[in-house]
């Protein structure tokens, strides 16, 4: 049987998202066929027809599919959804948008956010905000799946899949794209990125940041901020990691006069080597932190700067 | 306008969950229960639209045990006009919530209904979507800021990367995000008064609604544990160990 998987792209670029997706896709059910639905999207077809293990990309090219709105989207999906046993999206706030309303009208249930494909039918997912890890069973009918990418290794970029054009299948009218404000900067996304540093309470100050983004810039990392220096109005909220923030499990994660409150590392615990530089040696973050420096940032920070420049950073 | 406002009864977000050593669940023997935070938010900014004349009633809803009925008094002490109680104390998927939900819809009507984003239990995020797709209506989801217009409303929506606005016509459902509002605190005058307020008790069976599990929780476990690290002295060593541990590109 096949699976179906809805591509992540901003109608240049296909999202990393998508590969991941695919991954996960892979050890549900194969063939893996791949969804693009967007406008002028040509470009991220042939993108997606080059991901490890996807057989067939279809490509739904339509001015309705723009912004993916979640009304259009779902009756796009539904009206493929019969080849396939499966379909996934990558839980991003597109996929979490679209997907449940798939799965309400094909009445069955949605499996969120899965982080590791244990049998076809059997899922771990987080619940309580990663604090407990459960394993589902699904039933008979089709499974809809989002993903949690971070769980999940791209595979290569090596295939050839063919690009067929899937027909559009109209927008219902009731809702409608008015505009959008993206936060525009020159570095990797929070959830994407390689390296994120975050800056907590303890960073003062919105300005403070700045001693961030000298780091950030020298190692090509994301900068990102617990929700207490969110609530402080620092940055903005699009910066927030944790359990009400963005999920995120990088190569380092960075963290910067943050206490480490479980709401915050439930955002990041899965980063692979985590540092940690606070100025309480008692502070929570230290216990999940590889290497912890107790010290006063405003220190710590540009010292650290000058030590990566030492380097050739 | 009517206002429809589901709550969920969920642990208290500051308690610490433990995880059942027979790997069923999580403790919930003696443990503090409250409003999920995001239906907090969705309570808030349907009293607010009352306030502002634009609603006319704020109906409070919750599927759940006996104790919900406490959940549904929270929302009516914040200002709600009224409440109906689905009793019931199987594990209601989102699925099973969302038709009852909107069995409900068909009955009251409403011109909104304002849910939370996800339940800070089960982490779905699927309900307002999913009652969203059986209704046919529109939906604006993670809501950073409503305004709510003739026949529709405008709604900016917290997205990856930034902030999108869509405009959705009514009636529509709408699912809230942290930033939208601060929910208030009842004052004991509301409180009181909140006990005077009607609540309806119903049964999933009287919606026509089967409520049996579609999905089979195998087990559920504690994630893994990181273990703490070694203490650096300087930022130079800082820089070093991360340089040996491959961190650094």
């Amino acid at each position: 049987m096949t699976s179906l998987v809805i591509a992540e792209h901003d109608n240049k670029n296909l999202k990393d998202a998508t590969a991941k997706t695919v991954a996960a896709a892979a050890q549900v059910s194969s063939p893996v066929h791949v969804l693009v639905a967007g406008s002028d999207c040509a470009s991220v077809a042939e993108a997606a027809s080059k991901l490890s293990g996807v057989e067939k990309v279809l490509l739904a090219d339509d001015p309705a599919y723009a912004k993916m709105i979640a009304e259009p989207m779902e009756k796009l999906i539904l009206s493929v959804a019969g080849n396939y046993d499966a379909i996934l999206a990558p839980a991003t706030t597109n996929g979490k948008n679209y997907m449940p309303r798939v799965a309400a009208k094909l009445d069955v249930p949605q499996i969120s956010e899965i982080l590791k494909v244990v049998s076809a039918d059997t899922f771990e997912r987080p619940i309580y905000a990663g604090n407990a890890i459960a394993t589902v069973q699904a039933g008979a009918g089709k499974k809809i799946i989002t993903v949690r990418t971070t769980a999940f290794k791209a595979g290569e970029a090596n295939g050839s899949a063919s690009i067929e054009k899937a027909s559009a299948a109209g927008d219902p009218g009731i809702s409608k794209f008015v505009g959008e404000e993206l936060s525009k900067s020159e570095r990797p996304e929070l959830t994407s990125a390689k390296i994120v540093i975050s800056g907590g309470r303890g960073m003062q100050s919105g300005d403070n940041f700045h001693l961030l983004d000298k780091i950030a810039d020298k190692l090509h990392a994301a900068v990102g901020a617990s929700r207490a220096a969110v609530d402080a109005g620092f940055v903005p909220n699009d910066y927030q990691v944790g359990q009400t923030g963005k999920v995120v499990a990088p190569e380092l994660y960075i963290a910067v006069g943050i206490s480490g409150a479980i709401q915050h590392l439930a955002g990041m615990k899965d980063s692979k080597v985590i540092a940690a530089i606070n100025k309480d040696e008692e502070a929570p973050i230290f216990q999940v932190a590889d290497f912890g420096l107790v010290a006063d940032l405003f220190k710590a920070i540009p010292e650290m700067e000058a030590e990566l420049t030492k380097l050739g950073y | 306008m009517k206002v429809l406002v589901p709550v969920k009864r969920v642990i208290d977000y500051n308690v610490k969950v433990r995880v059942k050593a027979d790997q069923t669940g999580v403790d919930l023997a003696n443990v503090k229960m409250s409003m999920n935070p995001f239906d907090e938010i969705s309570v808030e900014e349907a009293v607010r639209l009352k306030e502002k004349g634009k609603a006319s009633e704020v109906v409070a809803i919750s599927i759940g045990p006996a104790q919900a009925s406490e959940t549904i008094r929270t929302a009516l002490a914040m200002g709600a006009d009224r409440g109906i109680l689905v009793k019931t104390d199987a594990e209601v998927e989102p699925l099973a919530v969302a038709k009852i939900l909107k069995a409900i819809c068909e009955a009251e009507q409403p011109g909104l209904v304002i849910l939370g984003k996800q339940a800070i239990d089960d982490d779905s995020n699927q309900t307002g979507q999913m009652l969203a797709a059986l209704l046919g209506w529109p939906q604006a989801t993670f809501a950073h800021k409503l305004e709510l217009g003739d026949g529709k409303a405008d709604v900016e929506r917290e997205i990856d990367g930034g902030l999108q606005t869509v405009e959705i016509k009514t009636p529509a459902i709408v699912t809230t995000d942290l930033r939208l509002n601060e929910p208030r605190y009842a004052s004991l005058p509301n409180i009181m008064k909140a006990k005077k307020k009607p609540i309806d008790e119903k049964a999933p069976a009287d919606y026509g609604v089967d409520v049996a599990p579609r999905l089979k929780t195998l087990k559920v476990t504690e994630p893994p544990k990181r273990q703490a690290g070694i203490k650096v002295k300087t930022a130079a060593e800082l820089v070093d160990k991360l340089k040996e541990a491959g961190a650094l590109p």
